[in-house]
């Protein structure tokens, strides 16, 4: 999609759906598909991060996690560090799994109440190295101090961390076998903002040490201005706005942006009074029943007659700014 | 998040997790005076005959319906120190018949449910983790579930027992069909009980970390998810090993566990309940081993399911 000569892609998505069936009736009948993903085509560069935004329930996680194939998806192709993995059977995934990693939502629910840090830790090591266990326990020492944990620490249960340290201890995990991808699913959600900070420069910081490349999913739009080198914005289940940072948050181009764009809250009071609030109408349509025509249609404050009709392309409105809306048809 | 005042450079060798286990296991008295009990009835009926050296089978018509020392030394009865607990109505030996009978009965208890429990949670994982397998294993266990045990039991007993007596000899014969026979007639609940937790916890995010790190299912249940349906497992091998003891002596009692010279606790109870106001003792010590082994443990269950978790264990 990008023709960028200086940074090549580490991981395409082309057209990647997610459908969960809906069974129902006596019979437990296929009767529809819950369409989480529906169509989504995004380039993430090597080194960069790749924000993902968007309501709840718009598939972001649903989209992050099928980029690592944790679901057999329903159709499209994903890429990774140039292998094809979009139907490659979850068995054959196996010597593939180091090189993507994902750091998960709830720290609480991410670690394994049974084990001590220095085994979640060191699970991936026993899963895919034939190191012994002296060198095993070094590399956890070394993933410890890396991510900012006492190595004394190791012989602890997850419930004796806090919600900060925990993710601190999920991150280790996901950095152990020098990944090149980690797919960061709300890393920062169930935090509170003073460790949110911590935690999100402690991902920039690994992000230069190590050369990483993030798909940061969040639905906090400020933090992933900070963090950020692209943004792409999913709504219903599809990418409506994909655009470097400066770009999305200076001239959003799709209604939808521009909606979620203004209602980032305005630390300056003076600013804040005069700020117009875009505010949407409705609900979200059900993504087992998405409108016809645009999926953003049935809210959209600037909708036409063609928007539900068919439904807009998603294409390069400026160099790097992908946009999916008729609005932009016409100029 | 560090405390800068623990020096980062020292690291004390992690102790071995099983010494925490055992620390939290005696904090739990229970537990103690369960495992104490456990350990004495189990010397009791393995060393027991050995110092004791009575034939429990040994038929001593003179010296029947001896009552016990206890008795004995207080009222005006017919006792002896050579038969501290008495003899029965063929002038065998009381004592030595519990200690016998106590070998056969825990060893019924533990390998009957020890079957049960490796059977109920074989069916629970395979049922809760591979979805397709879900329905048919479910589907089996309520049909299982559904049958009448005893005449089940019966059948199984007129159909086999003759063939494992020939290859195995009497007693292993019968001891064989026994254990099978409970072990296969209750894991059903164990099964019920693991497939519900298997479930929940296989939705749960360090499953789906596991599988992204690329854990084959096989170490996914053993590492993740065993470990973390262990409550309801232990809950159920203690009660496992009451409903083993005593199905055994109802099996007895209706004529169709061991042969009638092969104590075992049951059956001693169940022959002697005829003439229970007359000789009560008879009853009450096989019923109180019976019970007794059956707390004791449940509250090492108990004890040992606080131990195994690290939340209780408070580390």
């Amino acid at each position: 999609m990008l023709d960028n000569p200086v940074k090549k892609p580490l991981v395409k998505v082309r057209d990647l759906k997610m459908h969960f069936p809906i069974y129902s009736g006596f019979f437990q009948r296929h009767t529809g598909n819950v369409k989480a993903v529906d169509g989504v085509s995004f380039d993430v560069f090597e080194g960069e991060t790749l924000g993902l935004v968007g309501e709840s329930g718009c598939g972001k996680s649903t989209c992050g996690r099928a980029v690592l194939r944790l679901y057999d998806i329903t159709t499209g192709s994903i890429e990774i560090d140039g292998k094809e993995i979009g139907a490659t059977p979850q068995a054959d995934l196996r010597p593939i799994r180091p090189t993507m990693q994902m750091v998960f939502q709830d720290p609480q629910a991410s670690l394994n109440p049974r084990m001590t840090v220095q085994s979640i830790i060191q699970e991936p090591l026993d899963e895919h190295t034939k190191l012994s266990q002296k060198e095993k326990q070094e590399k956890v020492w070394e993933l410890m101090d890396a991510v900012g944990l006492n190595r004394r620490f190791a012989g602890r249960y997850p419930h004796a961390f806090s919600g900060g340290q925990r993710q601190r201890i999920g991150i280790a995990r996901a950095l152990a076998l020098n990944p090149k991808f980690i797919v960061c699913d709300e890393p920062i959600a169930a935090l509170d903002v003073s460790i949110q900070a911590q935690v999100v420069n402690l991902l920039e910081d690994l992000q230069e040490k190590y050369g990483l490349t993030y798909l940061f999913i969040s639905h906090d739009l400020s933090m992933v201005r900070h963090i950020a080198t692209r943004v792409a914005v999913m709504y219903l289940g599809k990418i409506v706005e994909l655009a470097p940072r400066e770009a999305l948050y200076a001239s959003p181009q799709h209604p939808y942006t521009e909606a979620l764009l203004s209602a980032v809250p305005e630390p300056d009071p003076s600013l804040e009074s005069r700020a117009d609030r875009i505010i949407l109408q409705g609900d979200v349509p059900s993504p087992s029943k998405p409108p016809k025509g645009c999926n953003f249609c049935t809210r959209c404050p600037k909708v036409m007659d063609i928007c539900k009709e068919t439904e807009p392309e998603f294409k390069e409105v400026k160099p790097g700014h992908f946009a999916a809306c008729h609005l932009l048809d016409k100029s | 998040m560090t405390d800068p005042s623990l020096d980062m450079s020292t690291v004390a060798p992690t102790r071995n997790q099983w010494w925490d286990v055992w620390d939290q296991f005696k904090s739990h008295r229970g537990a103690v005076i369960g495992a104490m009990f456990l350990i004495f009835i189990t010397l009791f009926v393995v060393v027991g005959p050995w110092l004791y050296g009575v034939d429990p089978a040994k038929l001593d018509i003179r010296n029947k319906d001896m009552r016990p020392f206890y008795l004995g030394l207080f009222t005006d009865v017919k006792w002896s120190w050579t038969r501290p607990l008495g003899t029965d109505h063929l002038g065998r030996d009381i004592m030595a018949n519990l200690m016998q009978g106590g070998k056969i009965s825990l060893a019924v208890g533990w390998v009957a449910m020890l079957l049960a429990l490796v059977l109920g949670t074989l069916v629970g994982v395979f049922a809760g983790f591979f979805k397709r397998l879900d329905g048919p294993l479910m589907r089996f266990t309520d049909l299982v579930l559904s049958l009448p045990l005893l005449p089940l039991l019966l059948v199984m007993m007129l159909l086999f027992r003759d063939p494992l007596r020939a290859s195995f000899g009497p007693e292993t014969g019968i001891f064989i069909l026994i254990v099978t026979g409970i072990g296969i007639t209750s894991w059903m609940h164990t099964a019920r009980i693991v497939r519900g937790d298997i479930l929940a916890i296989k939705e749960r995010e360090f499953v789906l970390a596991a599988r992204s790190i690329g854990t084959p299912p096989r170490r996914v249940i053993m590492r993740h998810l065993l470990p973390n349906v262990m409550s309801p497992i232990m809950v159920s091998a203690t009660l496992g090993l009451a409903t083993a003891i005593i199905t055994e002596s109802a099996l007895s009692f209706l004529g169709l566990g061991f042969p009638s010279d092969f104590p075992t606790w049951g059956k001693i109870l169940f022959d002697s309940v005829d003439r229970m106001t007359n000789f009560p003792e008879r009853v009450i010590w096989p019923g109180l081993a019976i019970s007794l082994t059956v707390l004791s443990v449940n509250y090492i269950g108990d004890g040992l399911r606080d131990a195994l978790d690290p939340r209780i264990r408070g580390l």
